[in-house]
């Protein structure tokens, strides 16, 4: 401890050093916040159900969007009979009838246009001959009928947006034409109008039957913090939960790789002979091995859950080219007196390997340790790119793969691709800042440069 | 002298002998992984045992058969089928032995599915198609990157300490991510918002990518995003270690008495610096040409750039093993050629190489 002190002391010096580590933390803190706070099993579930997340808008920007403009986005609005100000009325009229009217309203006060119009409605009722009309009530009063005479069933939905009767009778896209301010402007300019709307659904039933639930979703254009995608899916689960899985991927495999080849060095250095030449052999048959697209192979065929791909990027990089570098410095090493006076003294070979031998060159590659972590961070993202990550796993790999197969450049969904491409370069800057900083640290020769 | 040619020989010799031995074990290992362990097999036989019975079913003249002739008849014409394929030899260690001896012999057999811009189904002529244009990508991005490279570090190790020199260095971190990473950036400034470049492929939709003369200009179009992706991807962390490299030896007591004799500057960086720093740099150039060999797949499938990369995801996809082995194993063939041909560029470059082994030439 005492000689870590001054180091730290000169951790000043090197203001990347500390720019890297606080990045991480950031991560780490992030990653360590998602797994308690959304635990892995309820995050595997959400993801891939598609039940609880019909009142999410499609493809909606994250809400701070608004931070860049002088207009505020439109947010989903959700309006339903249980709220302030919505009516139902009953009326007897006579014959075993009755008139039955319900007012939804809802206050629009966003610059832009909601995305799409959903409406559904609840029935409690026996006589299956029942029909209701709907209209539409702008704030300046004007009426628009969406639906005349519906025949009504007991549980329904009613998609206003892609009614191709109500977008013929409006011009256009009924989601805009319902709220549109001046219908004589040009379409770039068209403004949406604010206020109070309405929505009314008038029935005649018989006096038994009811109506039972109403409610009007006006799906926003932003969506929380990390928009949603093309199923509705609120990004923000993959976002948070990318983190924690590339921090363990990266770590681990960096540790699982970087450590096996090292020992594995120290100990065929040490004892020389048939084992060193097996392993030499070994590591030059594995540059030759084509790494990724054996992995990619095997992922395709048996996909594996992330961990088995862990394990088997862990057996690859076993024998990789620092292999012999290790050797290297261990051959220099090994020449030292206090091998021999270690010996004299009757250390065991393994004793020797562990306590003298690796400990003296594993401070010199902790740089390198630090600085292969992104590869591994990005090697994850490689594979879920090409649709080939953990089947299960929101990750941010799986983001930009399921971004690019909807053509979201093309579309200009651009935060799709750019949020956790922003994400995955964090963690991999951070780890990479850190790492080139301790090179300079460890290796004096670099430091005066 | 002729020692010393004889060992090299020598040394050439169990060089390539190596090397063509580490190609086996990689391709029988992809031959074992792509075929299932044999898994496929089983797979093909239930289709052509659900194809016989349709096609016995549907034949009214072989209905008329009775039960035990249709047996018959289905058995003699699956037995056929197996035998056509040369499936009536057991997977393991047979048929594996035969796929892995064609697949070095560079008999790559035909495709089910994927066929070649020239309708052949030989998995030949599909990877003969697609191999110029990964050669073309990578060649010029390879070739750029190591100019710029060494040119940006010696100037950088010149002036040391210049705020150009800080950018590199604070810039060395970026070369973490992969090119792919890059490239979908590069698509979305050029292509989506710009919209002054092509979104990928190598020609224009609808055309045919053509090696001449007049294509040349749509040729640069389609391949300046892929291949500043790579560049961006590599360089920042090459002019670091390089530019570290260079100021290190410039220390050294030799180039200290270079330029007390008096040498230009030139001269010094050229016969006093370059020369011996060149064998680690062109090593770990060669060592990242071999990782971007494979590790492009995503790039092509990013930029749709028609290469052995993106034939490759697609065979993955399609279970086309002839397809998955053929890559492979030309995948091996260029690593082979890449690390053999770094044996030989250190012989050129370190004189301490170039007598062979063992220390000779007194």
């Amino acid at each position: 401890m005492r000689r870590f002190l001054p180091a730290l002391k000169n951790l000043k010096r090197y203001p990347s050093l500390i720019a890297g580590l606080v990045l991480i933390s950031i991560f780490v803190v992030v990653s360590i916040y998602t797994v308690i706070a959304i635990p892995y099993s309820e995050a595997t579930r959400v993801w891939q159900s598609s039940g609880e997340r019909t009142e999410n808008p499609k493809l909606a920007r994250p809400v701070w969007f608004d931070w860049f403009t002088s207009e505020q986005l439109p947010r989903t609005i959700q309006v339903s009979l249980a709220d302030e100000g919505a009516t139902l009325t009953e009326e007897f009229i006579g014959g075993g009838l009755k008139r039955v009217e319900a007012v939804l309203p809802f206050e629009y006060r966003y610059d832009g246009f909601p995305s799409e119009l959903q409406m559904r409605m609840r029935w409690q009722f026996e006589d299956q001959r029942a029909f209701a009309s709907v209209y539409w009530r702008k704030p300046d009063g004007e009426l628009i009928t969406l639906y005349d005479g519906v025949r009504v069933r007991a549980s329904q939905s009613l998609y206003i947006s892609s009614e191709q009767d109500l977008r013929a009778r409006l011009g256009m896209a009924p989601h805009e034409g319902l709220f549109l301010l001046d219908t004589t402007v040009p379409r770039e300019e068209r403004q949406p109008m604010h206020g109070t709307y309405e929505v009314i659904v008038r029935a005649e039933l018989s006096e038994t039957d009811s109506l039972g639930a109403l409610s009007l979703t006006v799906y926003g254009q932003v969506h929380g913090w990390g928009g949603t995608d093309h199923q509705r899916r609120d990004l923000l689960l993959p976002l948070l939960w990318g983190a924690p899985i590339g921090l363990a991927f990266g770590v681990l495999a960096a540790i699982g790789a970087q450590m096996s080849t090292f020992v594995l060095a120290g100990i065929s250095t040490w004892f020389g002979g048939k084992l060193e030449r097996v392993f030499i052999w070994l590591t030059q048959v594995n540059v030759i091995l084509p790494v990724l697209p054996i992995l990619i192979m095997i992922s395709h065929l048996y996909q594996p859950r992330i961990w088995t791909i862990l394990g088997l990027v862990i057996a690859m990089s076993v024998f990789s080219a620092s292999m012999l570098s290790y050797r290297a410095m261990f051959l220099q090493l090994k020449e030292s007196p206090y091998f021999e006076a270690a010996q004299a003294y009757g250390a065991g070979n393994f004793r020797i390997i562990f306590r003298y031998l690796l400990p003296r060159i594993a401070p010199t590659l902790l740089p390198q340790f630090v600085m292969i972590v992104p590869v591994f961070v990005f090697l994850e993202a490689t594979l879920a790119v090409l649709n080939l990550g953990d089947p299960y796993l929101p990750t941010w790999g799986k983001m930009i793969n399921d971004a690019q197969t909807q053509g979201a450049l093309y579309h200009g969904h651009y935060y799709w691709i750019v949020l956790p491409s922003i994400l995955l370069m964090g963690v991999g800057f951070g780890f990479a800042l850190v790492g080139y900083s301790l090179d300079r640290i460890f290796n004096p020769r670099l430091r005066d440069i | 002298m002729k020692g010393a040619l004889g060992r090299l020989g020598k040394y050439t010799a169990v060089r390539l002998v190596f090397l063509f031995l580490a190609v086996l074990v990689a391709v029988y290992a992809t031959v074992l992984i792509a075929n299932m362990g044999g898994e496929l097999d089983r797979i093909v036989e239930v289709q052509i045992r659900h194809e016989v019975g349709v096609a016995i079913a549907m034949n009214p003249e072989w209905q008329r058969l009775s039960w035990e002739e249709q047996e018959a008849l289905a058995a003699q014409m699956i037995e056929t089928q197996l035998r056509r394929r040369g499936m009536d030899e057991p997977f393991f260690p047979n048929r594996s032995l035969k796929f892995l001896r064609d697949a070095m012999t560079l008999q790559l057999g035909r495709a089910r599915l994927i066929k070649s811009d020239s309708h052949s189904f030989e998995v030949k002529n599909i990877l003969l198609e697609r191999l110029p244009s990964t050669l073309l990508l990578f060649a010029t991005a390879e070739l750029l990157l190591f100019f710029i490279t060494l040119f940006m570090a010696l100037f950088l190790s010149r002036r040391y300490g210049s705020f150009l020199d800080r950018v590199f260095i604070a810039l060395a971190p970026t070369s973490a991510a992969p090119g792919w990473f890059y490239g979908i950036f590069l698509i979305l400034i050029f292509a989506a918002l710009f919209r002054i470049l092509p979104w990928g492929g190598m020609a224009p939709p609808g055309t045919q990518p053509a090696f001449t003369l007049g294509f040349i200009g749509t040729l640069a179009k389609h391949m300046t995003l892929p291949v500043t992706a790579i560049i961006i991807s590599a360089v920042f962390a090459g002019v670091y270690s390089s530019r570290t490299f260079f100021l290190i030896y410039s220390t050294e007591d030799h180039v200290e008495l270079a330029k007390a004799k008096g040498l230009s500057s030139r001269a010094v960086e050229r016969r006093y610096i370059l020369r011996p720093t060149m064998p680690p740099i062109i090593t770990g150039f060669l060592l990242l040409l071999i990782s971007m060999w494979m590790g492009q797949i995503v790039l092509e499938t990013v930029f749709n750039w028609p290469g052995l990369g993106q034939v490759y995801y697609q065979a993955i996809v399609m279970n086309e093993t002839a397809v998955i082995v053929g890559v492979i194993v030309i995948y091996g063939y260029l690593l082979c050629a890449t690390v053999f041909l770094l044996d030989f560029i250190y012989a050129i470059l370190d004189p301490r190489v170039r007598v062979g082994a063992g220390g000779g030439g007194r």
